[in-house]
């Protein structure tokens, strides 16, 4: 039988069979011992014809209740933000999408200018002087950023805030043993962090880590943590969002050695987790501990500009055990979805997106309180685009209640935090409505307390 | 070619944010907030889409034309798969959703899984990682956990890595804690058993094999050194980049191996992006399997999915939430659409291999000469010596014929070395015009080597200059008025 995917036909296989010299397919495997060749035929279901996939994967699809479905203020990392057309009209393209690593670069000098081009983008947002090309996720890069803390400073004391993103913190201490690595965290106080307490934590510490706005959603007083940081001689780290970085300071300019974070909110779809990108960014000291692919800019042979993937030898391909990481695939195809996005915006609609979701942010705390009679569990700190509620019981029966009803109030804080059963973290971005706030808050004024 | 920078123009813009009307004013306290905007760029939408075009047609995929990059695995990426996995339901669900609102997006990761185990013969599955490399440092993760649990951590330290392995195995031994143990490769290609059996001991931790080798060749001496491993208390690490080669003809957990990674966007078709997304998971033995990370992905009793956090052995997370799922969508997708079939997948390679290698290898060096798997390592050696031509050269001139060039000087134990990797999806007449191609510039080295000196000679750019991009990094555009090319 003939697949779609596959194109030999009777002729051209007897052809090449006697091309090569053997009399069957079953020969070309002869090196394969006898003692380990597979027996029976795989036990998997029946090919589908792409009709029936279709239907299939779209009967699955069904059995998700996405945001199109349920009026959502799910956050905590992963933000309903729109995507416009013009991302998957370039992502899309076969030139992009079917790519391998541009390792040559006279055939891919496409992407390469585009990674150049985001490279820029990612210093511009967070005010850094190089960045890397993507990693994995804003998990991912936060370890990262932890392995160049522990070889630049040859320390092994790492701080990170309490009110860092838990999987965060989850994944840096997943790495942790191998880095040989041990991680201290310090506590918030009322939704954020005390820069004395840092400071106290800082001593003999590689870096310190902090997210700005913090897991609660509250801002940071970043610039006195980096200081707080730089004082103890441990690099200050910021994970930031990059849709917050229009209001907000970028962390170069107030101290920090590595800027990070995850890129979804800029440009990629939630995709139940992934695929996304890690955007990486650091000063100049750190270029060549940085992990992960770099595009650099440089001259062909007649003097024309073009791009490469450059200072190779911190990669595994060329210093293998000695190399800065182990990555090899990263997230380029996200990270161009991240170029084209900010590219959409330019810098006045990544200020307005952050205006949007900080005045509905403002708008829907007092609507709660008002409407809904809840209270903020955090009133005096700042916040960007979410805030913590206190909801009078068990959040994760809030939540519950409130999706019979069609509404996803928001993110059950005591799944990561004691003492915060009753919490619900509620994240607004510029697609939602006063409408869908006060729809919100009749809900929560429902089946909260 | 502009950079977009150099195409920005103040108060221009291509998006229109909504403001709703009503909204309290707030901003940021004054001591947080942003001093100077960012310097993104300032143009309408269609320059933006022009721009982008423009690049892309700068740049090659497969979609363009044959892209034999040893190693890779560039196959075909079915166009249905794009269309699926932006349907809402996968795309616009959020991560963070109770389990009963994602039921169909847990029950592709379980069923997923259930195949991933069938065609590795392994017992579990995590998802999480999300790249191949990042799968490797995984298993090394569980590999330390599980001799944690016996009290042999301190014990075994080590991790023994055949010379033809993969940059990323070395360095993921390194980022995981272990040292490293290299052994080496014997005269027909597989790992010299005798170099391996005074490497191997009670400090060893684990072996980390690609079988076929980089080499596209199947180790003949498989069983062995399963014996060597098991025999000695440690575990088998298989690099699964290559496992287009042997679905369903030959399966890692049969081969001995306890931990395997796959890398769907080799075998199982995700697009790679130009770099990327790929996935990673790994499956294990079932010894291992209390370490895996969490959550895990579980058919409960009464035939629904959920998440399941509650494996106090596991290693932690190493990527946040289940891993890529749109990655996951595409592979399930793909490998729907083969079923058993897939054996006939991995045989249409190696036979595409072999033939390719048939038609090379009078014309090209073959340091291995046997039949090879789905990918093979020629050498322009004498053609180095003879006419002063590289591997390098050979593979920039395959540009001028419209072909992506393979993988190049890898495995490092071959002197310039040419790793073909033709793939499955393509015609008899393609794999001939390549060969062609390949022969016809392996006389041009002979007849006028500035051909191949020279090449390519009709890309957007010629040759780079690599050494000035490292020596005097620019790696950011610089925002002052430059000469444009």
């Amino acid at each position: 039988m003939t697949h779609p995917f596959l194109a030999l036909t009777e002729s051209d296989r007897e052809e090449m069979l006697r091309t090569i010299g053997v009399s069957s397919v079953d020969e070309l495997f002869r090196d394969v011992p006898a003692g380990v060749r597979f027996g029976r035929e795989l036990d998997l279901e029946r090919p589908l014809s792409e009709q029936e996939l279709s239907a299939h994967l779209a009967e699955l699809a069904a059995r998700n209740v996405d945001t199109t479905r349920e009026l959502s203020f799910l956050g905590a990392g992963i933000y309903d933000h729109y995507v416009p057309a013009v991302v998957d009209t370039v992502l899309q393209r076969g030139e992009f999408l079917t790519a391998y690593t541009p390792y040559q670069p006279e055939m891919s000098q496409g992407v390469l200018q585009s990674i150049f081009e985001y490279q820029t983008a990612i210093c511009e947002l967070t005010g850094m002087d190089v960045s890397n090309a993507s990693g994995y996720d804003g998990e991912t890069v936060a370890a990262d950023a932890c392995y160049i803390a522990k070889h630049a400073t040859g320390k092994t004391k790492m701080v990170i805030t309490e009110a860092t993103n838990p999987q965060v913190r989850q994944v840096i201490k997943t790495y942790a043993p191998g880095f040989g690595l041990e991680v201290v965290e310090v506590p918030h106080r009322d939704g954020t962090t005390d820069p004395d307490d840092l400071a106290a934590a800082a001593r003999d510490a590689a870096a310190v880590f902090f997210q700005q706005p913090n897991f609660f959603g509250c801002l940071e007083p970043a610039p006195e943590l980096a200081a707080a940081a730089n004082d103890a001689d441990a690099l200050p780290i910021a994970h930031v969002d990059p849709l917050s970085l229009g209001m907000l300071e970028a962390p170069g300019r107030y101290g920090c050695a590595i800027a990070l974070g995850e890129g979804q909110a800029a440009g990629n779809v939630m995709a139940y987790g992934g695929p996304h990108y890690g955007f990486l960014a650091a000063r100049q000291d750190f270029i060549r501990r940085m992990p992960g692919r770099i595009v650099g800019e440089t001259v062909d042979t007649e003097g024309k500009r073009g791009y490469v993937l450059t200072l190779q030898t911190r990669e595994q391909h060329i210093r293998r055990e000695k190399a800065t990481s182990n990555i090899t695939t990263n997230q380029t195809l996200l990270a161009l979805g991240g170029l084209v996005y900010l590219t959409w915006l330019g810098p006045q609609g990544l200020r307005e997106v952050g205006e949007t979701c900080l005045a509905l942010a403002e708008h829907a705390k007092r609507r709660l309180q008002e409407r809904a009679g809840l209270e903020l569990v955090f009133a005096d700190r700042p916040t960007f685009k979410e805030f913590a509620v206190r909801v009078g019981r068990n959040a994760r029966d809030v939540v519950r209640d409130a999706r019979a009803l069609g509404v996803h109030p928001g993110y059950a804080l005591g799944r990561d935090y004691e003492g915060m059963d009753d919490v619900l973290l509620v994240a607004l971005t510029e697609k939602r409505t006063p409408e869908e706030i006060d729809r919100l808050a009749d809900v929560l004024a429902e089946v909260a307390r | 070619m502009k950079l977009i920078y150099e195409k920005s123009q103040a108060g221009r813009r291509a998006s229109v944010i909504p403001c709703p009307e009503g909204l309290p004013a707030a901003d940021v306290p004054e001591e947080l907030r942003r001093a100077e905007p960012p310097r993104l760029p300032e143009v309408p939408e269609f320059e933006l889409v022009r721009h982008f075009t423009e690049l892309s047609t700068r740049n090659f995929g497969i979609d363009n034309g044959f892209y034999p990059l040893g190693s890779c695995t560039m196959k075909y990426n079915p166009r249905v798969n794009e269309r699926l996995v932006m349907l809402p339901g996968f795309a616009q669900l959020h991560p963070h959703q109770e389990e009963d609102g994602a039921q169909g997006a847990l029950e592709l990761e379980w069923r997923l899984q259930e195949i991933l185990m069938e065609v590795t013969g392994l017992d579990a599955v995590s998802l999480q990682p999300a790249a191949g490399s990042q799968g490797e440092l995984t298993g090394l993760m569980l590999v330390r956990a599980y001799f944690e649990d016996k009290g042999e951590s301190e014990q075994r330290r080590k991790v023994v890595i055949p010379d033809t392995a993969h940059g990323t195995n070395p360095a993921s031994v390194t980022m995981a804690g272990y040292e490293l143990t290299p052994v080496r490769t014997d005269a027909r290609g597989n790992i010299d058993v005798e170099d391996l059996r005074g490497k191997v001991d009670e400090h060893t931790a684990a072996l980390m094999l690609t079988n076929p080798s980089t080499l596209g060749l199947f180790d003949e001496n498989i069983e062995e050194i399963k014996e060597i491993f098991h025999g000695a208390g440690a575990l088998m690490y298989y690099d699964g980049a290559n496992l287009n080669a042997v679905c369903g003809i030959s399966r890692p957990g049969d081969m001995g191996f306890d931990i395997v990674h796959i890398n769907l966007h080799k075998t199982f078709s995700q697009p790679h992006g130009g770099g990327g997304p790929g996935g990673g998971p790994i499956a294990v033995r079932k010894i291992l399997e209390p370490y895996l990370p969490v959550p895990a992905v579980v058919r409960k009793e009464d035939g629904t999915f959920a998440l399941d956090y509650a494996r106090p052995k596991s290693i932690g997370k190493v990527r946040g939430f289940t891993g890529p799922f749109g990655v996951f969508v595409r592979s399930y997708a793909y490998i729907r659409m083969y079923g058993p079939l897939l054996r006939e997948m991995s045989e249409t390679a190696v036979l595409n291999a072999n033939y390719v290698l048939a038609r090379l290898k009078d014309a090209y060096d073959l340091p291995f000469d046997r039949l090879c798997m789905h990918e093979f390592v020629l050498s322009a050696r004498s053609l180095k010596r003879d006419y002063g031509a590289t591997a390098l050269d050979v593979a920039k001139r395959l540009m001028d014929y419209g072909f992506h060039p393979p993988t190049v000087y890898f495995p490092l134990i071959v002197a310039e070395a040419l790793m073909i990797e033709p793939t499955e999806t393509e015609t008899k007449e393609t794999l001939d015009a390549f060969c062609d191609a390949m022969l016809a510039i392996a006389q041009e080295a002979a007849d006028d080597v500035t051909l191949l000196k020279e090449a390519p000679h009709n890309r957007p750019v010629r040759r780079l200059d690599e050494v000035r991009a490292a020596k005097n990094p620019v790696v950011k555009y610089g925002f002052e008025p430059a000469p444009v090319a």
